[in-house]
């Protein structure tokens, strides 16, 4: 039974808990336990808030019961919570010894939201330290394994949120994307993952990383499910002056009209620049099939051109390590998290603390960011990183007058060992070409499931990219190709996932 | 350290010309904070004002308060400022304990109004435009206090304890463009800028602009050049500077202290400076060794300011009558020659003059009262004008038991005393001294026969038609009834009882 329950979609549980079949404290523990048997081996977890979540939902079945109707139509179903964004009832620490322990005072918007919903909060989830990195190897408290195979990360910096769903740990997840942390993850899982527009989900309690970059998205195994959650935490909000004053896409209703399977009359771009050389042969050659799925679904395939985006890296290792400069000046002991009691001034311990609260990937954007903000370095670093930044979101502009969203691969590679890369930031910083062009606009983009590469048996990523608030396109493309593979492979694509091993 | 050589005032007039800028902060009165929803009332128990995002949590975000930009836009408009149709914020980073985040947000390249200018008028009536080159938004950092150690400062304390309450209160800073010219008028300059300013913002009601609490604080940058020689000097910054009297003796003195250190054919350092008050002198802060890198660059939580130009219009029609139309005007209502205007604003009394005719009193009366005697007891009590405990309508009362006869002026003084003295209100005051004027014509009677007969010779010349030699004897009935008769009234009884 127990079993049985961690298998399911949101939405099926969802129906199930909703008819009274299964109550929301059956499933709450159902995932609880999974969560007990295999997050030993994969990590995927911070922290687990067990009273809390069974609490919560106590609640959600008590009000069923009483004959209200959900809060939403994810009400009852248990979600993994990124550890970046702030939850009084468990702590908060970004995979950071800096905030080891740290209990926030307030609540994210985000999580105010899921409470709202009556979605049930298992815990944190594990990420690379203030959701740098692209493995979650720089998490102070460890790595995360991937579920596909233990010996291999899960991406990053969202690994604790993907993993959790492909082990079968939450049907749900929140991650944040500043540069891929959502896709990649997802890719490297064979799960969903969605990066809204920048300004479509608050960042209100999101311990920040780049402010202009960060995006908080739904995780899940389906692509209605990532929509059901979309539009849970979508919205605008007051506390977050960059948050738009618009209305959630219709996501969910795109991704039903998706799932009928008919893309007639979409224009899918094909971006050049992201495509042929330096791919895995099974990343391509997924791409190339997948392709192929969209066109007998009745979409147009076109190619375009994005001539800038070769640019996005340098620009993105510009922009990010700048704003992360300032962004985590405020961890200086003196009001909350780790404090190193050395030396006889405030300076020294502040140098002290930071010295030992801080891992080298966090350390190393400081540094450069301090130097790119530097007088004298400002305009050749930061300044035309950000005419660099126009450029893309122009090539953005001009490929979307061709086409309804764009596609590429979401990651290079299949997930690699861990270790792999951890001593080569650069080779690390390559996962995340395709990716970061859309932080850089603040477009949306999310990541489906495109099967496994043929010489890994790893799960592979199928990137769809849409113009800002364009995200209903992108759903409906997403469903259509995942009802497609789905149908092909004569199973939903997480039934693939093998069995943890150790 | 040795002590600074300094050159006598009139030297250095001689030999240099002194170049003023000056930078004022405000802090304004708006009910809430910069960037959250936080209260700013004074004087609260330390960090009771203070949540998430004026304590720089983690996730935190700010939200541009509304109110505080229209003030920023109203106080632009008012100094002749060109308002930004569009402009940004940014990130001014370093690193101190007051500061939560690290980085204090503040209109860095992109100030919300530039290009103005503010007339001011100096004690003899001189006036001296003084360009605005800026004025910007910004938050303002929390309190520190430093605990042991010998300095106060951060260096050398024991412990330092923070206040966070004032965290990301609402500054505005206010800079002027270089003020060349002033001569030996330099420090009287600045004072009467720092005081035109005031007077205007107090005006727009948009601070409570008291020095004193640090609702507005004023840096004096100055420098010398030798004489007709148009070279700029090296200059510092003084701040601290708490009162409007010393923003003028920080001006005196850093001219004297600057000319010392050019006299010996040194180099002005470019450093910041500390007015003390107690010597009135200025104290080295701390030498930069390199200047300060802030590595600003734009607040990318919030979005740009964009006024749109009605919504400026909108706020030019909000402004109040400003201080200069409004003494125009009181001019001319009051009758009143430049001198006695000058008089008026000099002595800080003209908003209590008004506050008093608006409360009933006769202009006239109003303006002898606080221009001499009030004038004269917060002299000798030592504070301002207005800090003395009577209020425009108890003066005002006071005034008006004069015009009706109740009182007379020495009697009237009398009532002013017991007002200041804190004995209640003038009808209060009036009935526990017993301070009536003497009406009663048999008692009053009594006294001039009394007052006649001890000096017959007197009463001899005013019988034989000397009426004006009834002053004497007016004097010794004033001096019998304690000043209590109405002198008007005894006169009109000696001439009567004379015959004359
Ligand atoms: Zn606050």
């Amino acid at each position: 039974m127990s079993d049985d329950l961690t298998r399911l979609s949101a939405a099926e549980l969802a129906g199930k808990i909703h008819s009274r079949e299964v109550s929301a404290v059956e499933a709450a523990q159902a995932h609880l336990d999974r969560i007990t048997a295999v997050d030993g081996d994969v990590h995927a977890f911070l922290h687990v808030g067990t009273e809390a979540a069974l609490a919560s939902a106590t609640l959600v079945d008590e009000s069923l019961d009483a004959g209200t109707a959900p809060a939403s139509a994810l009400a009852g179903v248990p979600l993994a919570l990124k550890d970046v964004l702030t939850t009084t009832d468990m702590p908060t620490t970004v995979g950071s010894r800096i905030l080891e322990g740290w209990r926030p005072p307030y609540d994210a918007t985000v999580t105010s939201k899921l409470r709202a919903a009556g979605i049930t909060i298992l815990g944190k989830t594990n990420m690379d330290e203030f959701a740098m990195g692209s493995s979650t190897e720089y998490s102070a408290y460890g790595p995360t394994r991937n579920p596909w195979d233990l010996g291999r990360i899960p991406g990053g910096s969202g690994g604790g949120s993907a993993a959790a769903l492909a082990a079968f740990e939450a049907p749900l997840a929140i991650g944040t994307d500043t540069g891929g942390s959502i896709r990649q993850p997802a890719a490297m899982t064979g799960t969903v993952g969605v990066k809204p527009t920048y300004g479509g989900v608050s960042r209100y309690g999101l311990v920040a990383c780049a402010s202009s970059l960060d995006q908080a998205g739904p995780c899940a195994r389906t692509v209605l499910d990532a929509a059901l959650l979309h539009e849970v935490i979508g919205g605008h909000d007051p506390m977050d002056s960059t948050s738009i004053d618009a209305p959630v896409p219709a996501v969910v209703e795109a991704a039903r009209l998706g799932a009928k399977g008919d893309l007639s009359g979409v224009r899918v771009g094909v971006v050049r620049e992201l495509t042929g050389e330096g791919y895995q042969a099974g990343v391509g050659e997924n791409f190339d099939a997948a392709l192929r799925e969209l066109e007998k679904l009745g979409a147009e395939v076109v190619e375009v051109s994005a001539p800038h985006f070769q640019y996005g890296l340098a620009a993105y290792y510009l922009i990010l390590p700048s704003e992360v400069s300032s962004n985590l000046a405020r961890f200086d002991a003196m009001r909350y998290g780790l404090r190193i009691d050395k030396g006889a001034s405030a300076e020294e311990v502040m140098a002290a603390t930071r010295e030992a609260g801080f891992g080298p990937e966090v350390k190393r954007r400081i540094i450069l960011g301090t130097y790119a903000l530097s007088s004298g370095y400002y305009d050749a670093y930061y300044g035309q990183a950000q005419k660099v930044r126009t450029l893309i979101s122009r090539d953005f502009a001009a490929a979307f007058e061709q086409a309804d969203v764009l596609v590429s691969p979401t990651a290079p590679t299949t997930a690699f060992p861990i270790g792999d890369k951890v001593d080569d930031p650069l080779a690390m910083y390559l996962n995340d070409l395709a990716t970061i062009p859309t932080n850089l606009a603040g477009t949306a983009a999310m990541s489906v499931p495109s099967g496994v590469a043929a010489e890994d048996g790893l799960p592979t990523g199928l990137q769809i990219m849409a113009p800002a608030l364009g995200e209903a396109v992108m759903y409906r493309v997403g469903a259509a190709y995942e009802a497609a593979r789905d149908a092909a492979d004569g199973s939903p694509f997480a039934a693939r996932t093998p069995e943890v091993k150790a | 350290m040795t002590a600074p050589t300094l050159v006598d005032f009139d030297d250095v007039v001689d030999r240099y010309d002194p170049v003023l800028g000056l930078e004022v902060h405000v802090e304004l009165s708006t009910n809430t904070k910069m960037f959250c929803g936080c209260p700013t009332a004074f004087g609260a128990e330390p960090n009771t004002q203070v949540c998430p995002t004026c304590l720089g949590l983690p996730g935190a975000l700010p939200v541009v308060n509304r109110t505080a930009v229209e003030s920023a836009i109203r106080i632009g408009l008012a100094l002749n400022c060109d308002i930004a149709p569009w402009g940004r914020f940014a990130r001014k980073n370093y690193f101190y304990p007051d500061m939560p985040k690290n980085f204090q947000t503040s209109q860095y390249d992109e100030p919300i109004a530039v290009n103005g200018h503010l007339d001011v008028t100096l004690e003899d009536g001189t006036v001296v435009r003084v360009e605005i080159e800026r004025a910007h938004m910004e938050e303002d950092t929390g309190k520190s206090l430093h605990v042991g150690g010998a300095t106060g400062r951060i260096h050398g304390a024991e412990y330092s304890l923070l206040d966070y309450n004032r965290a990301g209160v609402p500054l505005i800073e206010i800079v002027t463009k270089m003020i060349p010219d002033t001569g030996g008028r330099a420090p009287e300059v600045a004072r009467a800028y720092v005081t035109a300013l005031r007077d205007l913002i107090r005006s727009l009601g948009v601070s409570d602009v008291r020095m004193d609490q640090g609702s507005m604080r004023c840096d004096v940058n100055l420098s010398l050049s030798p004489k007709g020689s148009g070279i700029l000097g090296t200059r510092s910054e003084t701040k601290n500077v708490n009162s409007l009297r010393s923003v003028e003796r920080a001006v005196r003195y850093e001219m004297s202290r600057h000319a010392g250190v050019l006299d010996a054919g040194e180099k002005v350092v470019q450093e910041t400076r500390h007015f003390q008050e107690d010597t009135a002198t200025t104290r080295s802060g701390r030498i930069k060794e390199t200047s300060e890198d802030y590595r600003y660059f734009p607040e990318p939580d919030l979005v740009p300011i964009a006024p749109s130009a009605e919504w400026v219009e909108e706020l030019r029609g909000t402004l109040p009558e400003l201080p200069w139309e409004r003494r125009a005007r009181i001019q001319q209502e009051w009758n009143l020659s430049d001198a006695e205007l000058r008089d008026l604003v000099n002595a800080d009394a003209l908003d209590l003059v008004a506050a008093t005719v608006d409360a009933g009193a006769p202009s006239g009366d109003a303006r002898s009262w606080w221009v001499s005697y009030l004038s004269q007891q917060a002299n000798t009590r030592g504070v301002t004008l207005d800090a003395l405990p009577i209020t425009p309508a108890q003066l005002a009362r006071v005034i008006e038991l004069v015009t009706t006869g109740e009182l007379n002026n020495k009697l009237a003084r009398q009532v002013v005393d017991g007002v200041l003295e804190g004995e209640g209100e003038p009808d209060e005051v009036v009935a526990k001294r017993g301070l009536a004027v003497v009406s009663d014509d048999g008692a009053l009677i009594a006294a001039v026969d009394e007052a006649l007969a001890a000096q017959p010779d007197v009463a001899e010349k005013i019988r034989g038609g000397k009426v004006a030699a009834a002053g004497a004897i007016v004097g010794a009935v004033m001096k019998a009834t304690k000043g209590q008769a109405d002198a008007k009234r005894v006169r009109e009884l000696i001439i009567e009882r004379c015959g004359a």
